[in-house]
């Protein structure tokens, strides 16, 4: 092993720098929720909680939050129901111009988001229709469909065709075969899909700019706030967000090691 | 690809299509391939379309009618050239800067952490981190960081490493940095991917056969790798060079940043010029087609998902 390791510590230490570049700007964000602001968030004036407690005194900050959560929600559903279909379809299915179809489903993820943007609101000009917090939704549906695809799919990759069939061999109709066997077992990579979908679509900007009209998103806000000066408050959402994402994704992992612990330890 | 390291098991083992039900797949297909048919395809036609629209006889400011104005792409080119250049110099500069801060973090967690599977997860949490964050506030967390009156920037000219009429924010470097930044977590995850799958016997083989660990690097590695390092690198340099956040005045740019974005960005929204907007557009997407092309040929399309 240590003849062609990169010398014991260099690559450790590398790696610490690495992630302190990568969470300067998010420890950055945290700490200046705290500040003591007056007119701007710019010089650190005082430890406050003021922030935190009157969240929604700051015009504008708790509605843009609402109107993601409500915008993320709906897309989620819509992208994580169409992508779980095709996810299906795609590992367990052999059809034609499968070729085509892997390309349909990977080229959104490969366009650059002011393509997207634009094309979609190029196409709503051209049909005249007005802009605002459906047509959001549909564009966010439109980028969250592939990732959930690639996520799902990953799921029913590793599922034993084997326990459709016993569940058939017992006479259980398609219908209860999806719902009590292939359901329950995707659901993990189904709830993952919905969660990249949804953390996708909150913090989607540049196509939402472009689609918005006159709704606002938390991103947006954040955006037409930068040319002034970012409020405290949405620092203390933005930090909010990332706390409850972080406690969600490390609870799952945890639950998972000692799972896989306890398995191992009955083997 | 890269986004399967967010998905629990990869495990292919009972991946080989089965059943040839054409129905059901349909059922199954439709609603989806419908959706990005409607709401994917439609719209790049539409943006071809718009791209050779004429102005309206009437003069009126964003109204245009139905042509054939190949000279929309020409006037898109000979005025915005300088903006086209500097994207791609951009994207090619950070996607570099991102592949070389990712590839050693990446073999960290994937090959030297590979005993310890709960640290592995809990780093590649931290790798994601910043997507936790909403993109536009560590953007300009990074802006109020190196602003002027800042602490760094106190004191870099305090210590005369720039002199004192010397800034960072709204010059180049600054915007690079910001992309590189971004888009690091696009680079490590594909790269960790394929270097978590690394056999190590190659390696020990190639050290058998007293190769220096800068050769087994050179000659096992990085070759074993590249599928990771391409997928990493075509997913941080499409978006880096759509992006216009980071170039922006009001995050990291200055006078002197503005990408192909943000020309298509200030023509779309606020100058309503989007014949120029939508040449600009599918330019890019070209670009972009002709790398996609590339690797579909190299590595076919099973593994593009």
């Amino acid at each position: 092993m240590r003849k062609f390791s990169l010398g014991k510590w260099t690559l450790p230490v590398y790696s610490t720098l690495a992630f302190i570049y990568l969470l300067i700007p998010i420890a950055y964000t945290f700490v200046f929720s705290f500040n003591d602001t007056f007119k701007s968030n710019i010089s650190w004036r005082g430890f406050t909680f003021d922030n935190w407690v009157n969240v929604c005194d700051q015009q504008g900050v708790c509605e843009a939050f609402g109107s993601s959560v409500l915008i993320g929600v709906i897309s989620t559903l819509i992208a994580t129901a169409m992508g779980t279909a095709i996810a299906i379809a795609i590992v367990r299915y052999r059809f034609k111009a499968r070729s085509m179809v892997n390309l349909l489903l990977f080229l959104p993820m490969a366009t650059p988001e002011v393509v997207l943007g634009a094309g979609l609101a190029s196409q709503f000009l051209s049909m005249g229709v007005d802009k605002g917090i459906v047509t959001i939704i549909i564009a966010h549906v439109m980028f969250c469909l592939s990732f959930v695809v690639v996520t799902v799919k990953a799921r029913v990759a590793s599922l034993d065709p084997a326990l459709e069939e016993a569940g058939r061999d017992l006479y259980a109709s398609p219908s209860q075969v999806f719902w009590k066997i292939t359901f329950p077992l995707l659901l993990p990579g189904i709830m993952a899909a919905a969660l990249l979908s949804f953390a996708l679509s909150f913090d989607d900007f540049i196509i939402t700019n472009f689609n918005a009209g006159p709704a606002t998103t938390f991103p947006k806000y954040v955006y037409t706030a930068a040319s002034k000066g970012i409020p405290a408050e949405a620092n203390v959402v933005g930090s909010a967000v990332f706390l409850f994402a972080i406690l969600v994704v490390v609870t799952v992992q945890v639950r998972g090691a000692i799972k896989a612990k306890r398995l191992a330890a009955i083997k | 690809m890269a986004f399967a390291a967010f998905g629990s098991g990869g495990g292919g083992k009972h991946s080989s299509p089965t059943k040839s039900n054409g129905k059901v797949a349909l059922f199954l297909l439709i609603p989806g391939l419908s959706y990005l048919g409607l709401f994917f395809l439609t719209p790049l036609i539409s943006l071809v379309v718009t791209s050779l629209e004429a102005p309206d006889p009437s003069g009126a400011i964003g109204v245009y009618q139905y042509g054939f104005e190949i000279n929309n792409y020409v006037y898109a080119i000979q005025t915005f050239w300088p903006h086209i250049a500097r994207s791609f110099t951009y994207a090619l500069i950070a996607t570099v800067c991102a592949l070389l801060i990712s590839y050693p973090l990446a073999y960290f967690i994937g090959v030297r952490l590979r005993t310890r599977p709960l640290l592995q997860g809990l780093l590649l949490t931290l790798v994601i981190a910043p997507f936790f964050i909403s993109f536009l506030l560590r953007t300009f967390a990074w802006r109020q960081i190196f602003s002027s009156d800042g602490v760094v920037m106190q004191f870099l000219h305090a210590t005369h490493i720039l002199a004192p009429d010397q800034y960072i924010a709204g010059t180049d470097f600054m915007v690079i940095f910001g992309l590189t930044y971004n888009f690091i977590p696009f680079m490590t995850l594909p790269l960790y991917t394929t270097l978590e799958r690394l056999d190590l016997r190659l390696l020990e083989a190639s050290s058998d056969l007293y190769a220096s660990p800068a050769t087994t690097f050179r000659k096992v590695t990085l070759p074993i790798t590249m599928p990771g390092i391409i997928s990493g690198t075509l997913l941080t340099f499409i978006p880096i060079a759509g992006d216009f956040v980071n170039a922006s005045p009001e995050f990291l740019g200055g006078a002197k940043t503005a990408m192909i974005g943000n020309v298509v960005q200030s023509s779309f929204l606020e100058t309503m010029d989007y014949p120029t907007a939508s040449a600009l557009s599918v330019m890019l997407m070209a670009v972009i087609l002709v790398l996609v092309s590339v690797y579909v040929k190299k590595s076919g399309t099973e593994d593009l998902l």
